[in-house]
């Protein structure tokens, strides 16, 4: 017992044991600096542990745990330029037949007397003794244990992933999905195809410099669109800003994607938003708030408003991996699983946020594995299957409805775009991992070969929709391109229900301004 | 609402005023060890020992304890009179509990606001009246319960917002900031968030610096929210109700040692205007310009004034953002001199932004440099003489108004 005991701690507290990724493994080749004063109190430390009585073990344990936090508080610091596995291989003085022989030491030994009582205990049978040790405590029974058993940092295994369709677009024998009609499922693709033409020619409109901003969602187009077709028009979204697969399935326009990225007078943001912060009251969808994770307890709300109000919906709210760090992810989860409310949090694990992989994000097994923790039915799903990605939210949105509880979905996809336009993403990541995603893992070619076999789907209707959705899109955008901005007025609205007195001050103002000095002020936005 | 100004006027002028504040101060001392446990009721009980104890902590000579609750004589006079009396977080539930009962879509949510009552009893019963749905506890996180009142606010639901002590208040800075006040706007007009955000607030009896903000500074830059702070019970009432009914985002700032004031207020459903000015004292020489706890300590002074032979116009602004400059005004162009008042900090507070707005419009009306007391810049501290200092004091007021009446 008390090998395996010393083995988990000396484990538990290495944080990059189990985690290296590919970024990690590139970066071994850089040399971080040195920094000697950091680790010399360890040394230190060590020295005088070994020369104390408390065993080798207990020395290996607590450096460990320095270096853990050390390791942390140099990881906020200088994240690419310490890896983690060559600190460890720095600092460790010690012979590495002890790294990992403990039974051949004869320390190991004192500590197995050390632990003997605890030993015996725990090899005794469960009793009658045992099963009289029960404590009820608020949440249930919890049962005493005459072992000292720390929980393991994570299971064993990893949480498997739902997947239908395989890499060929072939449905995998013996899965079991949700139904999807022709109709549906064609749509789906259209709106697939109709996303990735979007992305292509806004963000080639942001080259040009005619918008400022924008992000893609390329690679996600199945969680946008397969999502969006499990759920209802009632269904409110609270989304981040790489889910406008979503409003294109309720039916959003190309034209009014064009208005509200180049801020014009039919912008239903009234051009106060950047491109991309989509908003419909019309479709559900709450417009989007820049800060990370800010709309995850909105969507608690909204499901608490759904719920006294006794409606057959639900409130599903996307964040990526990044965003399950905030504050607001976890509170939100903890909420929602406390009030009973009709939630789904849905995951979108693309690997980056920005620059920083997952493997810097967090070290859980992704989100799906803090669902449990809080109370929560979750599912992990590949995000590059849209019939897994259907059949999970569907299924995820009957049982929040049904049983009024939060679900999380997460899944498992890839980021192949740049993180926006402001990120050039070969910068932190290898460019044969992206095209990799892009290419073999790419979701809409997937799906495109099972409506294929199906016989719902040709090459001419292929490149009959890509024809046809350029054309629209370049048409909406020459049209949003001449519309008039918004006018002053607008500048004003708002910010309250009513333009209150001081704002009206500062309107007059500005327009007297502008008519003292007419050459400073842009003409074509109307006074 | 003549009538209740009068009261509040009479309430000041009591010659019970002294003895009745050194009982609610007494109690504010013993409760400051629990905190946010704190309970009003407690505070009425306590009152009792407060003469010897409060005396050896304090210097007497300092006058801090210009809130009063009326003394039982008083009370039986008026017994005959239209009208209700109430303490201030009575007039706050009832404000609560009334629009609860006018509209299904109004809401409570925050930390022990159901079957607890809130630390301050404002929640008091509501929980056993309308469920625990609508008086919806919530586990500890400010910025997510406020996050889900905005949610809920954006699906049309009107939740009212408490945050048990207003210091906490920081943790949900962004959502009030980023999202509440901000999302109409964004969103082109399409979402509205009609959300009442609550709390105590203000400097304390020896709470400690976290229990003592004064964040009416904070929020005042944040556009699309409206703030306004209660000082009466029937303002109280009035401005809770019109908070709940207001489509804006509201920030009511409520004050600690304020919740046991006690006034008669009407019996009829009113409300009071969110951007008026309440008119406290009419005078001609000068102009004080105050609100929430403040008042009394203004309240104080001027009798003090009025003894020594001015005749001070005191306005408690009430609507924190946007001022009232109409009133103000009408007030300035009569006076012609302007004392502002405030617990808030010095630098960056209401103060300044009062002080300035003043002095924008109405720069050729005044007499005499505009004044500003206000709190020291320092976090508040816990000993009861420094938090004395850290406050305005009513001599401190007497001697600007002097000083202004040059």
């Amino acid at each position: 017992m008390s090998i395996s005991l010393f083995m988990s701690i000396s484990l538990a507290t290495y944080p990059s044991i189990g985690h290296q990724t590919k970024a990690n493994k590139e970066r071994q080749s850089e040399k971080p600096p040195l920094d000697l004063s950091s680790f010399l109190p360890h040394l230190l430390d060590l020295f005088s542990l070994l020369h104390s009585t408390m065993g080798l073990w207990f020395v290996r344990s607590r450096l460990a745990h320095h270096l853990g936090q050390k390791m942390a508080s140099l990881g906020a610091l200088q994240r690419r330029s310490w890896p983690s596995v060559s600190f460890l291989q720095l600092w460790n003085p010690l012979p590495s037949e002890l790294v990992g022989g403990f039974s051949s030491n004869p320390i190991n030994r004192w500590s197995d007397q050390r632990f003997a009582s605890v030993k015996a205990e725990s090899a005794a049978p469960v009793d009658d003794r045992c099963r009289y040790q029960v404590m009820d405590f608020p949440g249930g029974k919890v049962m005493f244990i005459p072992e000292m058993r720390f929980l393991a940092e994570s299971p064993g295994e990893r949480i498997s992933c739902y997947r239908v369709l395989d890499d060929d677009g072939q449905t995998i024998s013996g899965s079991s999905f949700q139904e999807v009609s022709k109709e549906i499922a064609l749509k789906m693709y259209g709106d697939m195809v109709t996303l990735q033409v979007m992305d292509t020619i806004f963000y080639e409109a942001q080259r040009q410099g005619r918008i400022s901003f924008y992000v893609t969602s390329i690679g996600e187009e199945a969680i946008n669109v397969a999502s969006a077709a499990a759920l209802t028009i009632d269904d409110i979204v609270f989304p981040q800003y790489r889910e406008p697969g979503v409003l294109l399935w309720r039916g959003f326009t190309l034209q009014e994607f064009a208005n509200q990225c180049f801020g014009n007078k039919s912008d239903y943001g009234k051009g106060r938003q950047m491109p991309i912060h989509y908003g419909s009251n019309r479709l559900n969808y709450f417009t989007v708030s820049s800060p990370i994770a800010t709309q995850i307890p909105h969507a608690v709300g909204a499901a608490y408003s759904l719920k006294m109000d006794k409606k057959h919906a639900c409130a599903v709210t996307y964040f990526g991996d990044g965003g399950t760090s905030e504050g607001d992810f976890h509170a939100a989860l903890n909420f929602a699983a406390v009030m009973e409310v009709p939630v789904i949090f849905f995951c979108r694990n693309n690997g980056w946020a920005i620059s920083t992989p997952t493997t810097e994000q967090f070290r859980s097994d992704g989100a799906v594995i803090r669902g449990q923790a809080y109370g929560l039915r979750s599912i992990r799903v590949d995000g590059n299957d849209a019939l897994a990605v259907y059949s999970a939210v569907h299924e995820a949105r009957e049982m929040a409805i049904r049983e009024s509880r939060p679900i999380l979905v997460e899944a498992l996809t890839y980021r192949v775009g740049h993180h926006s336009t402001s990120d050039d993403s070969t910068k932190y990541r290898p460019v044969d991992e992206i095209e990799h995603w892009r290419t073999a893992r790419d979701p809409v070619s997937r799906y495109r070969k099972w409506i294929e076999r199906n016989g719902w789907w040709c090459d001419d209707a292929e490149s009959e929709l890509r024809s046809n959705v350029r054309k629209e899109l370049l048409h909406a955008i020459q049209a949003a391109e001449k519309m008039d901005k918004p006018p002053l007025a607008e500048l004003f609205t708002d910010v309250y229900d009513q333009v209150p007195s001081n704002l009206h001050e500062q309107e007059r103002l500005l327009r007297e301004t502008i008519k003292q000095h007419p050459g400073d002020y842009p003409p074509e936005v109307p006074v | 609402m003549a009538a209740a100004l009068q009261t509040a006027a009479a309430l000041m002028a009591s010659s019970n005023l002294v003895v009745n504040s050194e009982r609610f101060r007494f109690g504010s001392l013993l409760r400051s060890p629990a905190g946010r446990k704190g309970s009003v009721l407690v505070v009425k009980s306590d009152g009792r020992h407060s003469v010897s104890f409060n005396a050896g902590l304090r210097g007497g000579h300092l006058i801090t304890n210009a809130v009063a609750a009326k003394s039982e004589a008083s009370a039986k006079s008026t017994d005959s009179k239209p009208g209700h009396e109430v303490l201030l977080f009575e007039a706050l539930r009832e404000g609560l509990e009334e629009e609860m009962d006018r509209d299904p879509r109004v809401c409570i949510m925050g930390e022990d606001v159901g079957h607890y009552g809130g630390s301050y009893k404002v929640t008091k019963g509501l929980a056993e009246k309308y469920g625990d749905l609508r008086v919806l506890d919530t586990p500890i996180a400010e910025n997510s319960f406020t996050g889900m009142g905005i949610g809920a606010a954006m699906m049309g639901l009107r939740p009212v917002v408490e945050g048990m002590n207003m210091g906490f208040l920081l943790l949900a800075f962004n959502q009030i900031s980023n999202n509440c006040g901000m999302l109409h706007y964004t969103s082109g007009g399409q979402f509205t968030i009609p959300i009442v955000i609550r709390g105590p607030g203000g400097v304390g009896r020896q709470l400690g610096a976290e229990h003592s903000q004064r964040l009416e500074s904070y929020f005042q830059s944040i556009p699309g929210l409206q703030m306004v702070a209660c000082s009466t019970p029937y303002n109280a009432k009035g401005l809770m109700k019109a908070a709940i009914r207001s489509e804006n985002p509201v920030v009511l700032f409520e004050h600690v040692l304020l919740y046991n004031l006690k006034e008669r207020i009407p019996d009829e459903d009113y409300i009071c205007c969110l951007e008026e000015a309440e008119m406290v004292r009419p005078g001609e020489q000068v102009t004080i310009l105050t609100y929430s706890r403040m008042r009394y300590h203004v309240m104080q002074a001027a009798k003090t004034l009025v003894n020594k032979g001015y005749d001070p116009e005191v306005i408690d602004i009430r609507s924190l953002k946007p001022f009232d400059l109409y009133r103000i005004g009408n007030s300035v162009k009569k006076t012609h001199r302007v004392l502002i008042v405030e617990e808030c900090m010095r630098t960056g507070g209401i103060g300044a932004s009062l002080r300035a707005a003043i002095i924008d419009n109405f720069w050729d009306y005044l007499d005499a440099p505009v004044m500003c007391l206000s709190s020291q810049d320092v976090p508040t501290p816990y000993a009861g003489t420094l938090e004395d200092w850290t406050v305005v004091q009513p001599a401190q007021i007497v001697a600007a108004v002097e000083q202004l009446c040059q």
